[in-house]
């Protein structure tokens, strides 16, 4: 009956690769060919050129409230490149750029800000759920998509995305008990981007980080520079090939800052300085990205124009799709609320179809 | 043909489609090694493994979600709330997420699984061990909703709802679980989602109900007919979403009197969803107005008040009296 010490592992990794400055440790960088490194920013810029672009639509008025990613690319990108096709994902509302580098259309991402539920049809052989918007309820179905994959023995995994404001719910916290006690091939992806709208990461959590959560429930939690893309990318690989052996689940907390507004509906001026974002953006994964890839001679600047006129053609015909899209069926809600539409359905329907021919929404 | 109780229907139901279907997977708190709090799994982990027959962590939102991500890489889930009283832990899930995946994804992804919760008074329990609920289901779109009444509709009523493309929520009458026995036949039947049934024919009076009430009902259409010799005619709902208006409809423009009986509080509930059926589409025929006899809008009693407070025979007939003679 001696009073002792419970020998619980204190320590968590923190893993930066790639400075500010675009100096890399070599002794740590992901070994990866030049064709993979520009694919990689080549989605970081999508994802940064996408989101001014959806910010300015949003100003005027073509799409609605939109929830910018600015900032936070090198941790979306970053962890989707480290999957296969055959792994899934399951995502909340912020990860704009994972679903570009899953190969997501960018009308997608129009059509779901744009406010249809086109948005979120995702494509068949695309192994991504649709956006979740209630926080952190996403991460029991990444929870159950490991889970079906265990029993079926597959080699595949799936990583699930939160917020820090996220780490706060239930779910969050049911998910990664039910990831640990039955160690499921699931990677939780914390992008701790310091505010949920206007409350501090401080005023979320007394825990001193995120990452250190994985260790109540039994796994490993490690930390990385979320503005690093190097480090981001290593940490996921790591996690997913431990999961494809069986090792079970990690969390990587990304540490990042969301440069821009939580959505365009809010003014960030009314809960922090703008000190503080100006320190952050010296710290923007993008540049610091493409120092690098210039220092290491992947590219140039006539690569990089090349890259950006790729990049604004790929938007301008999203655009376009997305603008004169003619598939506005309002009927289309009955068509997707039951395999089988019962006989009590149908009669709302009908009543429906004589409402919209009466108020000339409808001709035929 | 064997003789068996509630329990044991929903035992074999779940034990025929687990046999048929190798993706027919159950998750819940003591489903396993304890056989579920009510027996319903009773023998299914010995037969099945680990793997099919999940006991969980005690966390209702947990269950449901991981069903959901189960369902959708190709898993068929059925889930057990151990009371319904505890599914409000999960109901995040299931209005936000469970309901809602078809149309969200455009029909790329559904999610074809069955959550049952055994709902209900009568059998003497503590706090949120009694209610009912089942028009909060009822009202979210996306959702079928079911109640059983018999150890036969019990297994073919879950059979349909296991085979069925989208979401289920499978209320069980609890206090029906070892009511009493019935034949069931050797080989599995399915009984049509969205289908009420007629138990008991007649022409003076309609009697709705389901779930427990039914053999409140069926009390209450014996008495009728031997104290009055009114014949009234008893129907079980058995399905609350979709809702077989026709059934109703039929009826009542047979007897032009109709009574709804539910053990769930008035105000929104399942009463009044009929009530309005028939005065949308057989206000015509009717010859009284239609009567709720149901919970009232409190909080379900402690069990010391439960026998007070759930709708009875008695009050039934002294409504349907009062109808007949109005």
């Amino acid at each position: 009956m001696p009073k002792k010490t419970i020998d619980i592992q204190p320590n968590l990794t923190h893993l930066a690769i790639l400075n500010e400055h675009g100096e890399v440790d070599e002794s740590l960088a992901p070994k990866l060919d030049g064709d993979t490194l520009v694919t990689m920013f080549r989605h970081m810029l999508a994802t940064r050129r996408l989101d001014e672009r959806m910010i300015n639509m949003q100003r005027q008025g073509r799409i609605g409230t939109y929830g910018p990613s600015r900032g936070q690319e090198a941790s979306q990108v970053g962890t989707a490149m480290a999957l296969r096709p055959d792994d899934w994902t399951a995502q909340a509302f912020r990860e704009m750029g994972m679903t570009l580098t899953r190969g997501w259309l960018m009308d997608l991402t129009l059509y779901f800000w744009g406010g249809y539920e086109e948005g979120n049809a995702v494509a068949e052989g695309h192994n991504d759920l649709p956006i979740a918007v209630p926080v952190a309820s996403q991460n029991l179905h990444g929870v159950g998509i490991a889970w079906a994959m265990k029993i079926k023995k597959k080699d595949s995994v799936c990583i699930t995305y939160v917020g820090d404001g996220g780490t706060s719910e239930g779910d969050f916290h049911e998910a990664m008990n039910f990831a640990g006690v039955y160690e499921l091939p699931l990677i939780f992806i914390v992008q701790n981007n310091q505010f949920a709208i206007s409350h501090p990461r401080r005023k979320q959590t007394k825990s001193r980080t995120l990452a250190q959560k994985a260790l109540a429930y039994g796994f490993d939690g490690v930390q990385v520079d979320g503005n690093d893309v190097l480090a981001v990318y290593s940490a996921t690989r790591d996690a997913v090939e431990k999961a494809r052996k069986g090792g079970g689940p990690t969390l990587i907390e990304c540490v990042t800052y969301r440069l821009s507004m939580h959505t365009t509906a809010d003014d960030p001026t009314r809960y922090r300085e703008d000190e503080e974002v100006k320190e952050w953006e010296k710290r923007d994964p993008l540049i610091r990205f493409a120092k690098y890839l210039r220092n290491k001679g992947v590219l140039d600047d006539a690569s990089i124009e090349g890259i950006e006129n790729d990049i604004k053609e790929e938007i301008a015909a999203a655009i376009t799709r997305y603008e004169n899209y003619e598939g506005l069926d309002p009927l289309d809600s009955f068509k997707y609320i039951l395999a089988d539409l019962p006989a009590d359905l149908r009669a709302q329907q009908e009543e429906f179809i004589t409402a919209l021919r009466n108020e000339g929404q409808m001709s035929h | 043909m064997a003789s068996v109780n509630m329990v044991k229907a929903l035992n074999l139901a779940l034990t025929e489609l687990m046999r048929e279907d190798e993706n027919v997977t159950l998750l819940g708190e003591d489903i396993g090694l304890d056989g579920g709090v009510f027996r319903v799994t009773e023998g299914l982990l010995e037969e099945f493994g680990g793997d099919r027959v999940i006991d969980t962590p005690v966390a209702e939102a947990g269950i449901i979600g991981a069903a959901i991500g189960m369902s959708i890489y190709g898993l068929r889930p059925v889930c057990e709330m151990q009371f319904s009283g505890f599914a409000y832990q999960a109901f995040h899930q299931i209005e936000g997420h469970l309901s809602r995946y078809r149309a969200r994804s455009r029909g790329r992804f559904s999610v074809p699984m069955v959550v049952r919760m055994p709902y209900g008074g009568g059998i003497r329990a503590i706090e949120h061990h009694s209610e009912s609920r089942e028009a909060i289901y009822a009202h979210t779109p996306g959702l079928q909703v079911v109640v059983p009444s018999t150890p036969r509709n019990a297994r073919s009523l879950l059979r349909a709802s296991m085979l069925s493309p989208d979401p289920v929520i499978f209320y069980e009458p609890k206090a029906l679980y070892r009511a009493f026995r019935e034949e069931v036949p050797d080989e599995p039947e399915v009984h049509p989602l969205g289908k009420a049934q007629v138990v008991r024919e007649g022409s003076d009076i309609t009697l709705i109900g389901y779930g427990a009430m039914v053999r409140v009902l069926q009390e209450a259409a014996e008495d009728l007919h031997d104290q009055d010799g009114v014949n009234a005619e008893v129907i079980d709902l058995i399905s609350l979403a979709p809702m077989d208006t026709e059934t109703l409809v039929n009826s009542v423009a047979k007897s032009g009197r109709a009574i709804v009986v539910h053990e769930g509080p008035r105000r929104c509930g399942i009463g009044a969803e009929v009530a309005a059926r028939l005065a949308e589409s057989a206000l015509d025929h009717l010859e009284a107005p239609v009567r709720r006899i149901t919970g009232f809008d409190v909080q379900f009693p402690y069990f010391a008040r439960e026998r007070a407070y759930m709708p009875n025979s008695d009050r039934v007939v002294h409504a349907a009296r009062e109808l007949l003679e109005y």
